[in-house]
This record gives C-alpha cells, sequence and structure tokens, in this order.
C-alpha cells in the first residue's frame, strides 16, 4: 500500500509541474498579481499527523514534555490515535500535560473552515482545562481556546467554533491542550484524539460574540491608563447541532473594536483600550458584523491626581512603594492568594504620568510579600506606617480597610492590625494616613515584617495606594 | 506481482458496491411507480404573502390570546396575544416573536395565529417557507386542526395535522405527525427529517404536505421524507372529510420541548416569507 501512495503522490506531482509551465507560458497581468496562498487542506491528524513537517509539537513550560505519543492500538474507526498522558501531579518530569501543534513550515488557509472537529475519550471521565487552536508561540494573533472540555470513556464528537474563518488565511497553530489532575486528586489519566481536522460545518450557527464577558460595564479611569480587553472576557459563541452553545474565548484580533469618542479612549486591534483625555467614551466590538453583546464604558476624570509627595527625611524612612525614596526589595505587591483573594491589580503598578501608583480593583484582601526571596523588614526602630489612599467609588459608613502586618510568615507568626474606617476615607481624593505600629494590636514584635495585608472584606473594592513606607518621629 | 493483487482487492468491492446501488435504485423505482399517488395541487387558491407591514391581514387571520387551558393542552409556559411585539409584518415576512417577560401572570409572551372561520379546506397542498427559532424550551408549529363543527366534535375525533413541528434544541430537525382518534399525543403517527449539514434556524425552508382522500404526503424543500395512509393508523382515518384550518404559532415550554434554560436565548423570533394552499383543478 505504501508503494502506491508513492506512485500517486508522484504523478501528482508531475501534474504539478505540468501545470506550473503552463501558466508560465500566459501572458496577462491577472494571473501575475494572484496573492500567494497556503495550503487548505483539513486534517491534522488522521491515522498520523497530517502536513505539520517534522518538529511540530511544543511543550507548555513546566509540562511533561513525553505526554503526547501516536497510539497504534486504539483508534475512532481507525488503528491509531493521538494519545495523551496527562501525569501525576507529583511527577519531577512535569505536574500536567499541555502542548501546542505548529506547523513546520509555511500556514494553511482556513477560510474556507468554520470549526476544529476531532473525536476523543479518555481513560475515566474528565474535564480537559484546555483545547482549541490558533496559538503559534509567535504572535498567537488568533488563538481560540474551549475551556473545560468534557470527555467521556468512550468516542463522542468534539466541535470547536472558528470565532471568524475569514481572517485565518496563513495559520500554524493547528492544535493546542493543556490538562491537569486537578480534578482527578492528582492522579494521571489518558486520553485519545482521533479525526482531528478543519470542517466546514452547517449544522453550526447564531453567533453571539462578547466582550467583558456580555456585560456592560462602567468604569472610571485616568489620562494614561491602558486596558487590556483580552483579559476582560472576549468570546465567540455557537449553537452546535445538538443544541449546545459552545462558547470559546476568543483572541481580540477576531474582533473589531470601536471607540464613541477617539480622543477620550482609542482602541487598537489587539483589544489595548488607551485612555487618552477626558469625558466619555464607550468601546463596542463586532465579530464578522455580529455586534457584541457587552461594553465598556469609560469615565475618564483626566489628569491622575497624584497623591502627596512625601517630605520626611529618608534617613528616617524604610520605604516600601513610594518614588520619594528608594524603596527596599519586595516580593510582590498582590500575592494573589487562592482560592479566596479576588483582588487584581498591582502586578505591576501603574504609572499614569506622575510616577508609580497601585490601583487594587476587586479588594477582598491583598498582601504586600516582604518574605519569600528578600529579606523581611525590622521595624524596631520605625515608630509610624504612612500609607495613601484613594477610594474609586462611593464609600457607605460600615465599609473599611483593614492593615494587617505579620511578622515571622511561615516561622513564629505574630500579627496585628489597625482598621481605617470607611468615615476616614474619601471618595475619588485622597487621604494620608500615619498609624503608630503601636496601635496595631496584638504585633508584639516587628524585627522580621514579611506582610502587610490591605483587607476590605469587599465593603470597598477599587483603590488606590501609593507611598506606603515606616517612618520613626 | 503483489503489489498488483492488492490493488485489484481494493478497487473490487468498490465495483461490487455500484452494481447493488444501481440494483437497489431500480428496484425501489418500481416500487414508488406502484403505490405513491402523484399528487397534481397546482391551482393556487390562497396565499399570504406577507408583503403589507403591519398587522397580518385580518381576512385571513384570528389569533388565540392567553394561556388557554393547562398551557394549551401542554403546560405551555407562554401567554399569546396578538400585540405588534408579539406578531407583525415587516419587510414581507411574518414576524412571531417570543419574548421573556412578565405578562398577566406568565413568564414569556408570544402569538398563535390560525385561520378558523376564515379560510378552511378538506384536501390541498398547503406550505409554508419559514425560518425558525432556536434554543432550549423553543417549539413552533405550522399545523392544521379539523373544524369542531360548532364544538359537537372534540380532539383527537376532529383530527390534526402537525405539517411542521420543531423543538429548538435540535436545530437540524423538523417532523411531521398526524392525530386522531386511538393515535393522539404520544401514540401519534410521527416522522422526522434532519437536514443534512444544514440547520432550520440560519436559512429560509419550504415546509409543506400534499393531502388528498387516504394519503398526507410530508415535505421538506424538495424532499419527500414520508406519506402517511390509513394503513399506518391505528385508528379510525378521519382526514377524508369535514375542512381543516390552519395554525401557525411559537411556544414555549411546554411538554414537548420541555422549559428554556439559563442558555436559551429571548426574543426569538420565527420568520414566515408566506404561506400558500393548493387545490387541485380538476377536483
Amino acid at each position: 500500500m505504501k508503494n502506491i501512495k508513492f506512485k500517486f503522490s508522484y504523478v501528482v506531482s508531475l501534474l504539478g509541474f505540468l501545470s506550473i509551465t503552463f501558466v508560465g507560458c500566459e501572458r496577462e497581468l491577472s494571473d501575475e498579481a494572484v496573492f500567494a496562498t497556503f495550503s487548505n487542506a483539513p486534517e491534522i491528524f488522521s491515522d498520523s499527523p497530517v502536513g505539520m513537517g517534522s518538529d511540530f509539537y511544543f511543550p507548555f513550560a513546566g509540562s511533561k514534555a513525553t505526554a503526547w505519543t501516536v497510539d497504534e492500538s486504539e483508534g475512532y474507526n481507525s488503528d491509531a490515535s493521538m494519545r495523551f498522558d496527562v501525569p501525576n501531579a507529583n511527577d519531577p518530569e512535569g505536574n500536567y500535560a499541555g502542548a501546542i501543534f505548529r506547523i513546520d513550515g509555511a500556514g494553511r488557509n482556513l477560510t474556507g473552515f468554520n470549526a476544529l472537529t476531532f473525536w476523543a475519550k479518555a481513560s475515566r471521565g474528565v474535564t480537559i482545562g484546555e483545547m482549541g487552536f490558533g496559538t503559534d508561540f509567535l504572535e498567537n494573533k488568533y488563538v481560540v481556546i474551549a475551556n473545560n472540555v468534557n470527555l467521556g470513556t468512550n468516542w463522542s464528537k468534539y466541535i470547536i467554533p472558528i470565532p471568524d474563518p475569514s481572517k485565518l488565511i496563513n495559520e500554524r497553530g493547528m492544535f493546542s491542550y493543556a490538562a491537569g489532575t486537578q480534578e482527578t486528586d492528582g492522579f494521571g489519566y489518558t486520553f485519545w484524539v482521533d479525526e482531528l481536522k478543519f470542517e466546514n460545518l452547517g449544522t453550526i450557527g447564531q453567533p453571539r460574540p462578547a466582550m467583558m464577558n456580555g456585560q456592560d460595564i462602567t468604569e472610571t479611569s485616568f489620562i494614561g491608563t491602558v486596558i487590556n480587553l483580552s483579559e476582560r472576557g472576549l468570546t465567540q459563541t455557537f449553537q452546535l447541532p445538538n443544541g449546545i452553545n459552545q462558547l470559546v474565548s476568543a483572541a481580540p484580533s477576531y474582533f473589531n473594536f470601536v471607540s464613541s469618542n477617539p480622543s477620550v479612549a482609542s482602541v487598537d486591534e489587539l483589544g489595548m483600550v488607551r485612555i487618552l483625555d477626558s469625558g466619555t467614551a464607550v468601546i463596542t466590538s463586532s465579530i464578522a458584523g455580529v455586534e457584541s453583546q457587552g461594553s465598556l464604558t469609560i469615565e475618564s476624570l483626566g489628569n491622575f491626581n497624584e497623591a502627596p509627595i512625601p517630605t520626611r527625611d529618608p534617613a528616617n524612612v524604610i520605604s516600601v512603594f513610594s518614588d520619594a525614596y528608594t524603596n527596599v526589595p519586595v516580593d510582590y505587591y498582590n500575592g494573589f492568594f487562592a482560592p479566596y483573594q479576588t483582588t487584581q491589580g498591582g502586578a505591576p503598578p501603574l504609572d499614569l504620568g506622575g510616577g508609580q501608583v497601585i490601583n487594587y480593583t476587586q479588594l477582598n484582601f491583598v498582601g504586600v510579600g516582604t518574605f519569600l526571596n528578600v529579606q523581611s523588614l525590622d521595624l524596631t526602630g520605625m515608630t509610624h506606617l504612612h500609607v495613601d489612599i484613594n477610594v474609586q467609588e462611593a464609600i457607605d459608613p460600615d465599609d473599611f480597610i483593614r492593615l494587617q502586618l505579620i511578622n515571622d510568615v511561615g516561622g513564629n507568626e505574630i500579627s496585628g492590625d489597625f482598621t481605617i474606617t470607611g468615615s476616614q476615607l474619601s471618595s475619588n481624593s485622597w487621604e494620608s494616613f500615619d498609624v503608630p505600629l503601636s496601635s496595631f494590636n496584638g504585633l508584639t514584635v516587628r524585627n522580621e515584617i514579611g506582610l502587610l495585608f490591605f483587607i476590605s472584606d469587599a465593603t470597598i473594592s477599587n483603590i488606590f495606594v501609593d507611598n506606603i513606607y515606616y517612618f520613626r518621629e | 506481482m503483489i503489489r498488483r493483487n492488492k490493488y485489484t482487492k481494493s478497487v473490487k468491492p468498490i465495483f461490487t458496491t455500484g452494481i447493488w446501488m444501481a440494483l437497489v435504485l431500480i428496484i425501489s423505482g418500481c416500487d414508488t411507480d406502484e403505490t405513491q399517488t402523484v399528487a397534481t395541487f397546482n391551482n393556487l387558491i390562497m396565499s399570504d404573502e406577507f408583503d403589507t407591514d403591519g398587522a397580518p391581514n385580518s381576512a385571513i387571520w384570528n389569533y388565540d390570546i392567553g394561556t388557554g387551558q393547562n398551557g394549551w393542552g401542554n403546560n405551555e409556559l407562554q401567554y399569546y396575544t396578538d400585540r405588534p411585539e408579539n406578531v407583525t409584518v415587516q419587510n414581507g415576512v411574518l414576524i412571531i416573536t417570543a419574548k421573556q417577560e412578565s405578562f398577566e401572570g406568565s413568564s414569556y409572551t408570544s402569538a398563535r395565529l390560525l385561520t378558523k372561520g376564515k379560510f378552511q379546506q378538506t384536501f390541498g397542498r398547503f406550505e409554508a417557507r419559514m425560518r425558525l427559532p432556536y434554543g432550549q424550551g423553543i417549539w413552533p408549529a405550522f399545523w392544521l386542526l379539523g373544524d369542531d363543527n360548532n364544538g359537537t366534535e372534540i380532539w383527537p375525533q376532529i383530527g390534526e395535522i402537525d405539517i411542521m413541528e420543531y423543538v429548538g434544541d435540535e436545530p437540524t430537525r423538523v417532523f411531521g405527525t398526524v392525530h386522531g382518534p386511538g393515535y393522539s399525543g404520544g401514540e401519534s403517527v410521527s416522522k422526522s427529517y434532519v437536514l443534512d449539514n444544514d440547520r432550520f434556524d440560519t436559512n429560509f425552508h419550504v415546509f409543506g404536505i400534499e393531502w388528498g382522500p387516504n394519503y398526507i404526503n410530508y415535505y421538506v424543500d424538495d424532499v419527500l421524507y414520508n406519506q402517511i395512509t390509513p394503513e399506518d393508523v391505528p385508528g379510525e382515518w378521519v382526514f377524508n372529510d369535514g375542512p381543516f384550518y390552519i395554525i401557525i404559532n411559537l411556544a414555549v415550554g411546554g411538554a414537548l420541548p420541555g422549559p428554556p434554560n439559563t442558555e436559551t436565548q429571548f426574543p426569538q423570533r420565527l420568520l414566515v416569507d408566506y404561506i400558500r394552499v393548493y387545490n387541485n383543478a380538476n377536483n
């Protein structure tokens, strides 16, 4: 059979040669002006990888690089399939499986298809974290990811819609996946994928693109702020023939973004919104002419009102975060403590034109760390904590921000806290606090301070913070 | 030699299959000629092309209003109205809109149009060109109901011919059904038709029947997919006498599709390009 296959390809290449010679004889301009076209082959894996070249498998960092093999004993109506062995969580070679399949060579023209499809099953019922295409470790321009794909123990067909096929004239990222053992108590499992290909399905329809996860969101902002819409929920949804609405996260390049007032806020094709002036602008979007659900309304207050500049003698200051002093090294300004923390921001701090400032959003609690890879702070000689806070929302009397300090994190921990009440804070303006360290109830020792927490329990969700430093009077 | 042998082997089954297919085609061709009643309903006697914007033509259409008894007998969830929000003609198309809203104690509104007392007939070709809505719990229908002789006859004795029914969580499938005495509700006689690589909610499709003495032929677009005759029903054939009227409606929820879920998008719209009825000029 192999010999016959070779014979066929020989014939095909001869024919190709003949037609090229023939075209060469023509002298009409229209033929010369044709765009370069790329392969429009649909198959990625049938019984073996198709048209992928030799060097096409690129594992994600930290994943087990040998997770993927071709299984010659399993297949959907065939003798072979792609086999993915997800490692145990304690596997020293990598605690998850994940990779991209990128064509080793020129990309493909996928404009004639509307979905990536495959058959799959697993050694146990399991949810695969991510399956998709478009990731190429280059521009990653047209990434599509279906999250939490449910695999059963028998073969089923899966459909991942293309948000807008007309964009994909030269795509190399054919497939990507990431699978861990969060749901399997750390124990590994196997899943198989077969008949992996692009298809043009008349049975999928009703596209419903969405930005901001389909919500109409209004945010106050300042000149200089940059908002990345791809971090705020860009999705496309198609209804599959079985009636299920399949949502995929879609790269910003599938969208056409529009600002109602580009002089206030501009938006580019990568979904980056830049605040340029005071005023109001509404960012909306569409995919292939279908308007997205959701929008982002920017109410720009103009130039950011910077916090008061500190005046204390640097000799009497240990500064954690201030442009006025040399800051001590910190591990982070946001520890992202899973799973209860919701707070975003601070990683990294913002520069709104007047130096650095931290904007914590969705605040419930957040920690500034000085204990992992940097020296903890010896505040024995200090008397006060200074911090400037600017609340970006209306304040209720019951609202609060509690400051907490922890000494000797992970060792002989001792902590103390001090609560700033809602009446001490102001909406959209700075309030400065000089809190005596003796007011941190319970903090009997402060020679190895490793964490400073801002805790609001979500009573206050959006704050700017600046000039965090300790001083002695 | 070995190569040639393999090549021959792989070709041979294809030839064999080809011959079988040809045989089957010829045989079924004879079958059709012998038993199928060829319909010749080409005399247009009623049509609504929905070319006038606004409310549907009152010379043709009545409305059912409210929730009927027990959600029109099916525990349907919608309240039917004749408000423009639920039924209107725009740009050459009848639009029936199912909305999610609190209205007269119901959570959804929609519309149900019928020709009772305005256009009724026995036999003929009834067809509509429609684009269907979609989503779990969405249940559009284009159907005929027998006249009840001023309430002296009751369902299912009066007969019901469902030309097209569809549930929105199966966007590629429609079904055609008859209900009569001894074969109604769950025991009705039904057959479904699935589009090949296409859906009913993305483009317009034609749904129709050719109905004559002792037969009802069901078709979608140019595909005849079923014929129902007295031999197919386990009871009295009630479709040879008495006029029937047309009903077109968009239900939400009910026994057949189940309720909408959080994935169901509202509003949903049933678009009707035309409804046409033909009879046989020789009858």
